[in-house]
């Protein structure tokens, strides 16, 4: 390989006709060795920092360990039985969907809207595309105190001041509405990006589809229907399973928030394994629960893009 | 085509939208500028002085140059290493689809991304303290290990439709598979590793989680992390506390202003590969 042979130069001068080059050409690959050694080392480190440890929880997840303790047992599928009747559980999946469904379909919604306004012709595009991607290079926790305030002391004091009844109480310390205040908080920030992705699939849109439509007389519904939302079908599907499958692992902002409170009210999955895994003593029972977690996410995630796939197919 | 108006009735929507985005910054800072009293008149009001003694007090309370030092350290060394190994180990996989192997280690790597971090989290942190890993470069390793699944992904997308007569080329001109790799295709993925370079930074700068479970010695806390560790300190100091979110903000938008249309087409890049 180093040394450059006179047949080398021949056929790099185009000496050489072209059926001995396509015999040299065979010959002129890469050496197979380089490729293992560029790849065995990062998939020994991928198989022992996140294979591994998936494996280990799924072996704790059939044991009574509470993650102190030097023994454990191992008691069958008596965690995953529980896991069933745990109404704590339960209240967590339920809070977790609720928040990851409205959270998804809001900001899937609103970042087109947005993403339709910016397409136009409006002026000072640059610098509103821009304020609208900000959200997204914020982090999420400090986000989440920020609007931590905002709902504990700028809205109520707003609504004292207007004597708006609903407005002057902290949604956070609500059972029924801190959710709504989780969902407010996500949605703002994960627009950022859906808006950016939306942009770009608008403009991947032939210019000329609108002219022709136009002068078969469609209106702007119609447009948007017939053309525009066929044309970015890609863009919606990687939205959807992107800010679903985000949403369902929600933490940080809850962390922020109201730390899966009032109560239980805002617990959502993450923050249960969390909270019952490393202080609960739940080490194994959470391990369980993140394996159905696991399945759960990788269901949705298979259904949300087959679904998705063949409406774009049928458009 | 003729030369569209400007449509002012979507340009005034988006405005007003855009106020949404911005009016929590505003009270991000006005706050941060107000002393308590001016604060207990009016919360929505604009600052009458600037009282930047708040963000005097917040760098000493929170100790700010520390925690930023060690956000600074782990996103840029996690930045390097994540550009120079992920990409040379997609450039191993989408050479030799054909392989079983190779194909085998892409869609083990791809597979990784639908794993939610909470399976793993509970034994992780038994292994890393196991491991003498509870720390910065134990944290930077993971970013490293875990980042591959999303870039590996975004990396061999590229790499396929780099033309192989390149590489061909190279051979001729005796170069070994180490050679091509780092003379002839790391130099094409200039675009590329913006893009993982962006989403990489973006992510452990703003990481909570990991260093939340990772770390174990204060010192080596990140400034999203010293945010929660300080919140229950702040108690009602309002002000210092938004001196405090700001600070810990500000190094990542002041990026953002100047290298906002990298970051944008980066961040796109990364989603539609």
């Amino acid at each position: 390989m180093k040394e450059v042979s006179k047949e080398d130069l021949a056929l790099k001068n185009g000496s050489i006709p072209s059926a001995r080059i396509k015999e040299k050409k065979k010959t002129m690959k890469l050496k197979n060795v380089p490729f293992y050694l560029m790849t065995v080392p990062a998939l020994l480190l991928f198989a022992i920092f996140h294979t591994y440890p998936a494996l280990q929880g799924i072996y704790y997840s059939f044991t009574n360990w509470d993650g102190l303790s030097f023994t454990y047992d191992y008691v069958g599928i008596k965690n995953y039985l529980n896991l069933f009747k745990d109404l704590n559980i339960l209240n967590s999946y339920l809070f977790t969907f609720k928040f990851a469904i409205i959270s998804t379909i809001l900001v899937n919604v609103l970042s087109l809207l947005i993403a339709i306004g910016l397409n136009a012709k409006i002026k000072g595009k640059n610098f509103f595309r821009a304020t609208y991607f900000l959200p997204n290079v914020l982090g999420v926790l400090i986000v989440g105190f920020i609007f931590n305030f905002i709902f504990s002391n700028v809205i109520p004091n707003l609504g004292d001041k207007l004597d708006i009844g609903f407005l002057s109480i902290n949604i956070l310390g609500s059972d029924k509405f801190a959710w709504l205040g989780i969902v407010i908080v996500a949605v703002w920030q994960a627009c950022a990006f859906n808006v950016i992705l939306y942009l770009s699939g608008l403009q991947t849109v032939p210019s000329e589809l609108y002219e022709a439509s136009s002068l078969d007389g469609a209106n702007k519904w119609q447009e948007f229907w017939k053309i525009t939302f066929p044309m970015i079908a890609p863009f919606f599907t990687i939205n959807m399973v992107l800010s679903m499958k985000n949403f369902l692992m929600v933490f940080d902002q809850i962390v922020a928030l109201t730390g899966g409170g009032p109560g239980r009210a805002t617990e959502s999955i993450s923050l249960l394994i969390y909270k019952g895994g490393f202080q609960g003593g739940e080490f194994a029972y959470q391990s369980a629960n993140s394996v159905i977690y696991f399945i759960v996410i990788v269901v949705i995630s298979v259904i949300q893009i087959k679904v998705l796939q063949k409406r774009e197919m049928d458009m | 085509m003729l030369r569209q108006k400007t449509n002012w009735p979507v340009t005034i929507l988006i405005a007003l939208g855009s106020l949404f985005i911005l009016f929590p910054l505003y009270i991000a800072i006005s706050i941060a500028l107000k002393t308590p009293d001016e604060m207990a008149q009016s919360v929505l009001s604009l600052p009458t002085g600037l009282h930047f003694e708040n963000f005097a007090k917040a760098i000493e309370a929170t100790n700010f140059f520390a925690a930023f030092k060690n956000s600074a350290l782990i996103t840029v060394v996690t930045v390097v290493f994540t550009i120079l190994t992920n990409s040379m180990v997609a450039f191993a996989i989408a050479r030799n689809m054909d392989k079983k192997f190779f194909k085998g280690l892409y869609y083990y790597f791809v597979s990784a991304m639908f794993i939610p971090f909470p399976i793993i989290m509970l034994p992780l942190v038994k292994q890393t303290a196991a491991f003498g890993m509870d720390n910065q470069g134990g944290l930077i390793f993971l970013y490293i290990v875990y980042g591959a699944a999303l870039n590996i992904f975004i990396y061999a997308g590229y790499i396929r439709s780099i033309p192989k007569e390149l590489e061909e080329a190279a051979i001729v001109d005796g170069c070994g598979t180490w050679g091509v790799f780092w003379k002839v295709i790391f130099p094409l993925l200039t675009p590329i590793n913006a893009t993982v370079g962006i989403l990489t930074c973006l992510w452990a700068w703003n990481d909570f989680m990991l260093p939340l479970i990772i770390l174990n010695d204060p010192a080596d806390a990140t400034l999203p992390l010293v945010q929660y560790i300080f919140q229950s300190e702040f108690g009602t100091d309002f002000n210092l506390a938004f001196a405090s979110y700001l600070l810990a903000l500000s190094p990542m938008v002041i990026v953002y202003i100047f290298a906002q249309k990298w970051i944008i087409g980066g961040v796109v890049k990364g989603a539609i590969k």
